[in-house]
């Protein structure tokens, strides 16, 4: 048995496999769900008879469904995914050259939120019940019932059409050009980040607001610590953990509105791909996205966890 | 059932007398919370306003929905189309009406298939325990890895497209939600004293569940449901964004966007109309939803 940040990780470690195998069983058995003959369902309603019966072999809709599994995902595990039912590219390599695209959507777009949210939350907390606290909470509760991509709309209308300020649709690669990739991601990472900022500021608040009403920061109060000491020393260090659970969680959350925020802006990342492949039954490929977004979402969990173990022992020895 | 408790309480202990300080009946209760609670009122007040409207929307729509005028293309508002006019000269007014028709439907039927899945299994695995709970719990973690609309378009992708297919793709994202609430609720209810109590007075399985456990432990999925109308409203309006949702000629919000978008250059006031329903809708579940929280739990504070 091992303590500790790495007993934990292994732990963890031990604990994401049933996860996953669910996870993929998911993503393996969206072909069963389809009414009717699968193979017949992806082959399209002009498709040859030889056309079926390759796409038989492709998926060996023959073999049992369990041994089809175990098939499958030895070879998702060896990266081979499959290929594109239209342009025959490896699926594989179509997800990894889309991938950055939205992997850079969501980082920017949870750096952003982070950035407001965080002292959003820590401005309504200290300054409580007052109308700064007020708009604040009020604001906040637009920013999760807002539409993700009509706020993206408005923003190309302004920003783009209107004033001209920023690129109104497409994506620079982030290897080539880091800044102007930075910079056609703005208004689509704006347009994302509004839930985030809405749910890091509501959290932080009420987190905040517990720690500072405990029985110990009240004692530091008695002793005379000023209030700038207090929020910065204790309530923040306190609420650290929370923050970075929250941010983590909204990863997930944010990959699913990224799905249509890349519609809007035309942006060719994985969220438009697997739209694209649904409307079109391109199954491999929506098989393939929805594959490597579980798998990511699972490893940025997994990073959250040890991230919080590495800076808070309590939570290392609670496992 | 507290309040009956309390009422018999205070009518028992002093009877005579009490009369005038009984509390209201319950039945009055709900609207006296509602005029105390402004934001709970506007938001149920423009709800229901919603559901007449999607319910006598063939009576109150100025122009029949798909009905085209090609002379009066992308108006802007005017006395005639108060909203103006879509890319095909349809009264956006009308299609929005009708639109709110499909957003309802959409939403409760995500959500209802979400608690028809997520409750029972919920509380089977928290109710049985054992293996069947590690079992069960792992299946729920395994489903909420997904970013839920990922899920849903994969799944719409498998089913076919179409709103109501979608919208069974997003309750099948919904369930494991459920589910997990409903298993941590049915822990804390069925260690408790009552439950004891049944057991000892040889109540069955099915009697638990239904009489006990459920009753006592569905208040947070109430309040988790009413949220859930406004993620499942702004899912739908995105998958029709996409074209995976409501398909055209029929009228839903977010497709009305996606036309509007299309001719955002032409004609940008299209782009308000639907968005703000989307919006005001989302916004009125949610402040209904924690409107309940509170309600519920007295001890925790308004967000």
């Amino acid at each position: 048995m091992m303590y500790g940040v790495p007993g934990m990780v292994a732990q963890r470690l031990m604990q994401l496999v049933p996860v996953m195998i669910v996870a993929t069983f998911v993503v393996f058995s969206l072909v069963y769900m389809m009414p009717g003959d699968p193979a017949m369902m992806i082959a399209g309603d002009y498709a040859t008879a030889e056309r079926i019966a390759e796409i038989r072999q492709i998926y060996g809709f023959d073999r049992p469904m369990l041994v089809q599994y175990f098939f499958w995902l030895g070879n998702a595990l060896q990266g081979d995914l499959g290929h594109s039912l239209f342009s025959n590219e490896s699926v594989l390599r179509l997800i990894l050259s889309r991938l950055p695209h939205t992997v850079l959507l969501v980082l920017y777009a949870l750096v952003l939120g982070a950035a407001l949210g965080i002292p959003l939350g820590i401005l309504a907390a200290t300054r409580q019940g007052t109308t700064l606290d007020k708009i604040i909470t009020s604001v906040a509760s637009l920013g999760v019932a807002v539409p993700n991509f009509w706020l993206g709309i408005i923003l190309v209308t302004l920003f783009s059409l209107g004033y001209r300020w920023f690129p109104a649709t497409g994506a620079v690669s982030v290897f080539e050009k880091p800044l102007e990739a930075l910079y056609y991601a703005t208004l689509p990472a704006v347009a994302l980040s509004t839930g985030v900022v809405a749910v890091l500021a509501r959290q932080v608040r009420s987190a905040l607001l517990e720690v500072l009403g405990s029985q110990y920061i009240r004692t530091l109060r008695a002793k005379g610590l000023g209030s700038g000491a207090i929020l910065w020393k204790h309530g923040l260090r306190n609420v650290a953990a929370t923050m970075l659970t929250i941010a983590g969680l909204q990863v997930n959350r944010l990959f699913s509105s990224a799905v249509i925020i890349e519609a809007v802006f035309a942006i060719p990342g994985v969220g438009n791909l697997i739209s694209y492949s649904a409307l079109n039954k391109d199954f491999p490929v929506v098989q393939g996205v929805a594959l490597v977004l579980v798998l990511v979402v699972i490893l940025t969990n997994l990073l959250v966890d040890v991230l919080n173990a590495t800076f808070d022992p309590r939570v290392a020895a609670s496992t | 059932m507290t309040d009956t408790n309390m009422t018999a309480m205070t009518q028992s202990a002093a009877a005579p007398a009490a009369k005038a300080t009984l509390p209201p009946p319950v039945r009055f209760r709900f609207w006296a919370w509602l005029w105390g609670d402004k934001r709970a009122l506007i938001s149920l007040a423009y709800l229901s306003v919603l559901v007449l409207a999607a319910i006598f929307a063939p009576l109150i729509v100025p122009y029949a929905p798909n009905k085209q005028n090609l002379m009066d293309l992308l108006a802007p508002p005017s006395g005639a189309h108060w909203l103006g006019t879509d890319d095909l000269g349809r009264d956006t007014l009308s299609r929005l009406i009708y639109g709110s028709y499909n957003a309802l439907y959409a939403a409760s039927l995500a959500v209802g298939i979400g608690v028809a899945i997520g409750v029972p299994l919920g509380v089977f695995i928290g109710f049985v325990g054992g293996w069947i709970d590690q079992v069960g719990s792992r299946i729920i973690d395994g489903v909420l890895a997904f970013p839920p609309l990922v899920l849903a378009v994969a799944v719409t992708g498998a089913l076919g497209i179409g709103l109501t297919n979608a919208m069974i793709a997003v309750g099948f994202a919904f369930a494991p939600v459920l589910a997990r609430t409903m298993r941590a609720q049915t822990l804390v209810v069925k260690n408790a004293l009552y439950v004891e109590a049944a057991v000892g007075f040889g109540a069955s399985r099915l009697h638990l569940i239904l009489r006990h456990i459920l009753p006592n432990a569905i208040q947070p999925v109430i309040v988790e449901v009413t949220l859930m109308l406004a993620v499942a409203l702004l899912a739908e309006a995105g998958l029709s964004f996409l074209s995976l949702g409501v398909q055209p000629p029929e009228s839903s919000w977010g497709g009305m966007l996606a036309r509007a978008y299309h001719y955002v250059e032409v004609a940008p006031e299209q782009m308000y109309a639907p968005g703000f329903a989307i919006l005001f809708t989302a916004l009125a579940f949610n402040t209904l939803g924690e409107s309940i929280r509170v309600l519920l739990d007295p001890t925790i504070k308004r967000r």
